[in-house]
Formats: C-alpha cells, structure tokens, sequence
C-alpha cells in the first residue's frame, strides 16, 4: 500500500516537473474582479514563460492556503494578518506591490446623506445615525477587516448594530449583488465597483480619504516550512512584479477611463 | 468418476415459522425413467422437487446424492411453473447456461440452432424472450434447461398454464428428453398428463409421501383410500 | 425578464461564435464529469447489484448509509477532500488539491452514492424475477451480478445519467477543491458563479444555458443510443 501511494507520489511529482512553469498565487476576490489580472498574466507569461494560476478567495482564505502550503505565494490586502503570517513563519517575507482605494457605495438619493462628508469617519457615523441598510461582506477578508477599522476609527462597534446591518458572508460581487437589491450601503473597494455589471439604483458616494488606501502586498511562502513550494519561479515573479513593466500597466489600467490602482513597490 | 445416482433423502424435513412444509421424507431415486409426483395443492409437492434439487435449506435430514453437491448440482437442470425468461434474445436464452459452464460462444452456436430448431423456436431466435407467448416460454425454458445435457431434470407443474396445443408440444418433447436418457422428476396436477408420462408415481399429502408405486398399478390399484379418492377427483385434505 | 433574454441572446453568440474559452471550460467540464462518472459507475454498479443479490448481516445497515450518503451535501464532501489534500492533509504529498484530478475525486464521493443506490433498487426488482433460475442453474455470486448487469443495462443507464445530472451541475465541492483556476480548474459551473459575483448576468446566464443544453445533448444522444440497440434487437 505505501509502496502503490509511493508510486503515484512521485509520479505525480514528476509530472508536475515536467510542466515546470507554472505557480499557484492566492489574490483576493477584489484584485481578479478588478480585471488587471488580465493585463498582467498574459505579460508574465510572455516575459518569464510562467503561468501563473491564480486562486481567487478572500484575504482569511488566502492566509490559510498560504499556511498550509497548498499555494506558492499570495498577493493580499490586509496588513495585520500579513504580519501575523510572516510572524508565525510561514512566509518569507513581505514586499509591498501597489495600492488602490476603498469607496463607499450607496442608494443615489443618499438618505444618509454621506456624500459632502469631509471624512470617512464623518460619513460613517452618519450611516450609524441614519440606520439605512448596510451590508458588510462579513467573511474575514481584506475588505471586510478594512470595513471593521473603519468603524472602529469612527469609535463604532459594528457588533452592536441592529438588523439594519447585514453581514452576508460572501464575496465583494455577490455582496454587491445583495447591497444592489435591497438598496444599501456597503464599503468596495474601487475596482470592483467599476467592474461591477448590476449597478442598479446604487452610486459612489464617499471616496478619496487617505483613511481608505488600501495596500497589497506580495508574500512567497517559506521553502523552509513547505518544501515543495516553487521559491525560484516566485522570486522570478516578484521581479517582474516590481519591475518597470509591471509599474507601467499598473498605473495604465483603468476602467472608463479611472485609473484604479497605483504602483508603489520600492526596487531593491 | 463417480455416479449422480441414486439419489437419497433421509427424514429430509422442511419448516418454516413453525408449522411443517414437508417430511419428514424418505426416499430413494435411481437413474431410470420418468417420476411423476401428484397430490393436493400445498402438500408440498414444489417443496420435495426443491429439496432433491437442493435449492430449499433443510430444517432436517439430509439429501445426498452419489457425488459432493457442487458436482451434482451441474448435472441437474429445473423447469419453473412460470417460466422465467432472461431479458435477452430466445437464441440469448439458450446461449446463457453454456456460457456459464465457460463455452465458447462460436462452440455453443451449433447447439443453439439444433435446440432452436427442436423447440420449433428458429424464426424468433433474435426476438426478446419476454415478448414469446406462454407456450413458447415454456418450450425455451425446457430447451434452456436440457441444453447443458442434464442427467436429471426437475419440472413443477410446467404445463399449468399452458393450452392444449402447447402442452402436447410440450409433453412430446419430454418423452424425448426421456427416451434420450433424462432421469425425470416432475409435479403436476393434471392425472390426465400424469397417467400419460408416468413410469412411477408419488402422491404426497400433508408433506409426507402417502403412496408410492410403478405406474400403471399406481393409477389402476391404490392401496391407500386418499389416493383412491384423489384420483376419483374428490378433494383431499 | 430582460436579463432572460440577454443571456439567451449572449448564449447564442458564444455558440456560433465557437468562443474558444467556452470551448475550453464546456470540454473540461465534460471531461472531469464524464471521468468522475466512469469510475464512479465501475465502483457502484457491481457493488449496488452485490448488495441486491446478497444477504450479509448488517446488509440493511450498509443499505441505509448508503442511502444517507446520498444526501452528502457537496460542500461538506468538497471541504473534507480540500482538507485530506490540502499540502498539510495526509494526502498533501501528492500534490493533488487543485487540480482536475481532485475535482474528479470529489465528484466520484459525490455521485458513487446516488448511482449505487438506484442501481441497488433496480437490481432489486430484476433479482426477485431472476432468483429462482439463477440459483437453480447454481451460478456464482459473480456471475449472478454480471448477468443482472447485462440484463439490467437500462436501468443502469438511468443511474447513470443520474449520475452525470448531478455531477455536471455541482458547483460547491469543485469550487473548493478545484479553486475555480482559469485555464486549469474552471468549469462552467465555477464559471457561471464567478460570473454572477461580477454581476455580470448576461455571461453567467448564457453560461448556463451552455450547461443546461449540454446536459439534454448527452442525454438524448445516450437515449438516442439505447433506442437504436432495442430497435435492432426486435
């Protein structure tokens, strides 16, 4: 029996060398939904000849795949789990790629009337004052964990809000789908608000507070704690991703003419 | 080699739930001729035919043949009173028993054709068994039973539901089987068909053998009065 | 309404469009479903008919689980094969999770139930009509579930195609396990998801109005398959 297991081990493993070129990376749902993926991997493989397969999950689960070493490396918005991550030794390290911006999106007439706020706190305490409906992605991800500072910075525990605050558990699309049929608020991040294809009665009312950059950074995981993750091919990734060609279709994406995100890795 | 015969039950005896369906029997069975056995509805007449054929667990006694059973099972073939068709052609029909004894198809061909062919059955060789009539079915599952060349052949009540027609049919191909050398063990109710293929006769009642004798003294001497009255065709009990 | 009809309207053009992605992610659908279907059949066929033919005890107690697992919920089946898998699972060596190789496994634990439990019911039925010949003609265990097999083939197919209708909808356990990976583990069901978190309606629909109309062609061209053997047998 373990002679058979043997076998299809390292047969399994030969196979995966011998279609050498290729690496699992968790992103979150909100950068595949903001659609540079489809700019940058074409490139990726016609410069490193590397597919790059991504795993499109929240920012918890992406922490997790990373973690149990069922993934290469990930790319991530969500600081304190990031250093968490690294602290408990499952990644190497952390290297800062690029950030966009979270907005908040609401009914057009605004009945919270949160668009000439002059801050992010501002406008969500008058969301917690005017009880409108608000749905929170409420899955432990990077924007759901963004969501929960911001209230917090607001002095807000959204624990103790009434049923007027929604945690539907589930992706930025999906939770989008939800806030755009019962007419709520909800905190996006930009891209997917752009992406998103079911805008109905909803607008972007609140955006631009520095409160609400949000950075994504790129972790390989540690060789040490999983061996049989492919450190060279994610170094060779990395390079590329803070390379000047990546910085060029970074900043040259936009979506109706928004530039969404903005490059800011440090070369080394 | 050793031989399948003779057949002996000894206080064979079969209970189900606590009430008595056959025995306790004894009995002894050579290799010749044709045995019929009569007697009232539920005396147990399919009972004994399933005990000899060993298909029905014994609650006593013991049935043994000349041979250990798994041999003596391969020499034996039994024809149900409702016959029960594969769901496959009439030739795939008779196919089937050779190719459980590992013929090979192009092997069991030859055969195939001359039981259809005795079983008058050529022209709907490749029609589906189901869709035969009752006469026919009944044919095949003789010919699907005498195919593997059986050295006993046990039939419950075959011609029950059979027609005139059929059951002469039926009957002569029988009396074939028997002339060819076929020990034959078979239920009916029908004295008229018994009186016409018996060589010997048993009557049970209430499980047990009553009466047993060569025919035609079984038929035209009864020693005992419910055979008597059995085969004047009073109801028996 | 409008929705409806986009996506028909969209679904129309990818077809006749020939959309190589489409081609891409329906092909591995029917790849993946029809190879969780193949091993599945071989596994629960044989033993669906052996449980109809033989009498064990705790035989009504095999039969019941069986039962229940065809309830399993996909999700929990996709999270505990995503766990054995998973690189710190016990199975992590093979480096499976992730692929297609996985989200056959999931679907086989999936559909193996389901097949095996309406083959046990048919084969049920054509047992009780075969059992006194098939005893009389002292055949063996083996050839007992060989024979139901052949003769019951049509019920089988029934099981069959049971199977595949459930495993070619699924959506839950290949998503986890499979992780929805363009080009490598996206199939159409992973695919109309991801659509509809877009919010993008009309591709999701027309994504699945390619399932639905692949799931009638592999059914009618099985039924149309089955038709002309009977037609030769009669």
């Amino acid at each position: 029996m373990i002679k058979t297991l043997t076998v299809i081990a390292s047969l399994a493993a030969s196979t995966t060398f011998a279609a050498a070129d290729d690496l699992k990376l968790a992103v979150t749902t909100s950068f595949e939904n903001a659609g540079l993926a489809d700019v940058l991997l074409p490139q990726i493989k016609a410069d490193l000849d590397l597919d790059v397969q991504l795993l499109v999950v929240g920012t918890g689960q992406a922490i997790r795949l990373g973690e149990a070493g069922d993934v290469d490396a990930i790319l991530v918005h969500s600081r304190k789990a990031e250093e968490a991550f690294l602290a408990a030794g499952y990644g190497t390290h952390r290297r800062e790629i690029m950030y966009n911006d979270f907005v908040v999106i609401g009914p057009k007439a605004d009945p919270a009337g949160i668009a000439d706020d002059g801050s992010v706190i501002e406008a969500m305490q008058d969301i917690a004052e005017a009880k409108p409906a608000f749905v929170s992605r409420g899955d432990d991800s990077g924007t759901h964990k963004a969501e929960l500072a911001v209230w917090a910075s607001a002095g807000l525990d959204a624990a103790g809000f009434g049923d007027w605050y929604n945690a539907v558990g589930a992706g930025m699309g999906a939770a989008l789908n939800t806030a755009a049929g019962m007419d709520a608020y909800i905190l996006s991040d930009r891209a997917s608000w752009l992406k998103f294809g079911n805008k109905a009665g909803l607008a972007l009312l609140y955006s631009s507070d520095p409160a609400l950059f949000n950075q994504y950074a790129f972790l390989p995981v540690n060789p040490a704690k999983h061996p049989h993750v492919k450190n060279d091919l994610v170094l060779q990734l990395e390079d590329w991703l803070v390379s000047d060609t990546a910085k060029d279709l970074i900043n040259g994406y936009t979506i109706g003419g928004e530039t969404l995100f903005v490059f800011n890795a440090n070369a080394e | 080699m050793s031989n399948l015969f003779p057949l002996r039950l000894c206080d064979a005896q079969v209970r189900r739930r606590g009430k008595t369906i056959l025995g306790p029997v004894n009995l002894e069975l050579d290799g010749q001729g044709l045995t019929i056995i009569v007697g009232p509805n539920g005396a147990g007449k399919t009972s004994l035919l399933r005990v000899m054929h060993g298909v029905e667990r014994l609650s006593g006694g013991t049935v043994q043949w000349g041979m250990n059973d798994d041999h003596a099972r391969e020499r034996q073939a039994y024809v149900f009173q409702s016959p029960i068709m594969l769901r496959r052609s009439v030739a795939d029909n008779l196919h089937y028993p050779l190719r459980l004894s590992g013929m090979a198809r192009g092997e069991a061909s030859p055969l195939v054709a001359d039981w259809l062919a005795r079983i008058g059955l050529q022209g709907q060789r490749q029609m589906q068994a189901t869709r035969l009539s009752g006469g026919e079915r009944q044919k095949l599952a003789l010919a699907r039973a005498l195919i593997r060349q059986p050295e006993v052949l046990f039939l419950d009540e075959p011609c029950a539901n059979l027609d005139g027609r059929a059951t002469r049919e039926f009957e002569t191909l029988l009396l074939a089987t028997r002339d060819s050398g076929t020990r034959i063990v078979m239920a009916t109710h029908d004295l008229g068909q018994a009186k016409r293929l018996a060589t010997d006769a048993l009557f049970i009642l209430g499980g047990c053998i009553h009466e047993s004798a060569a025919a035609p003294a079984f038929f035209e001497t009864p020693q005992t009065p419910e055979l008597a009255s059995f085969l004047r065709g009073d109801i028996v009990e | 309404m409008t929705e409806i009809f986009e996506g028909l309207r969209a679904a129309f053009w990818l077809v006749i469009a020939l959309d190589p992605e489409l081609i891409d992610i329906a092909l591995r659908s029917l790849q993946v479903t029809l190879s969780a279907l193949v091993i599945a059949c071989v596994i629960a066929i044989p033993f669906g008919t052996y449980l109809a033919i033989s009498r064990f005890r705790r035989r009504r107690l095999v039969i019941a689980v069986v039962n229940a697992m065809m309830g399993l919920p996909p999700v929990v089946v996709g999270l505990i094969v995503y766990l054995l898998l998973s690189r710190s699972g016990p199975f992590g060596v093979l480096g499976l999770l992730f692929t297609p190789t996985a989200m056959v496994i999931a679907q086989v634990i999936i559909i193996t139930p389901l097949i095996a439990s309406i083959t046990h019911q048919a084969m049920r039925e054509l047992w009780a009509e075969y059992h006194d010949l098939l005893i009389s003609m002292h055949t063996s265990k083996w050839q007992r579930v060989k024979t139901l097999m052949w003769d019951g083939r049509r019920n089988l197919l029934t099981a069959a195609l049971a199977g595949f209708g459930r495993a070619i909808g699924e959506v839950g356990a290949i998503m986890i396990v499979g992780g929805n990976i363009d080009n490598v583990t996206r199939v159409l069901t992973t695919a109309i998801a991801l659509e509809t978190g877009k919010g993008d309606f009309a591709l999701a629909l027309a994504l699945g109005f390619v399932l639905i109309a692949l799931a009638l062609l592999v059914n009618f061209a099985i039924h149309w398959l089955s038709r002309t053997e009977r037609e030769g047998l009669w």
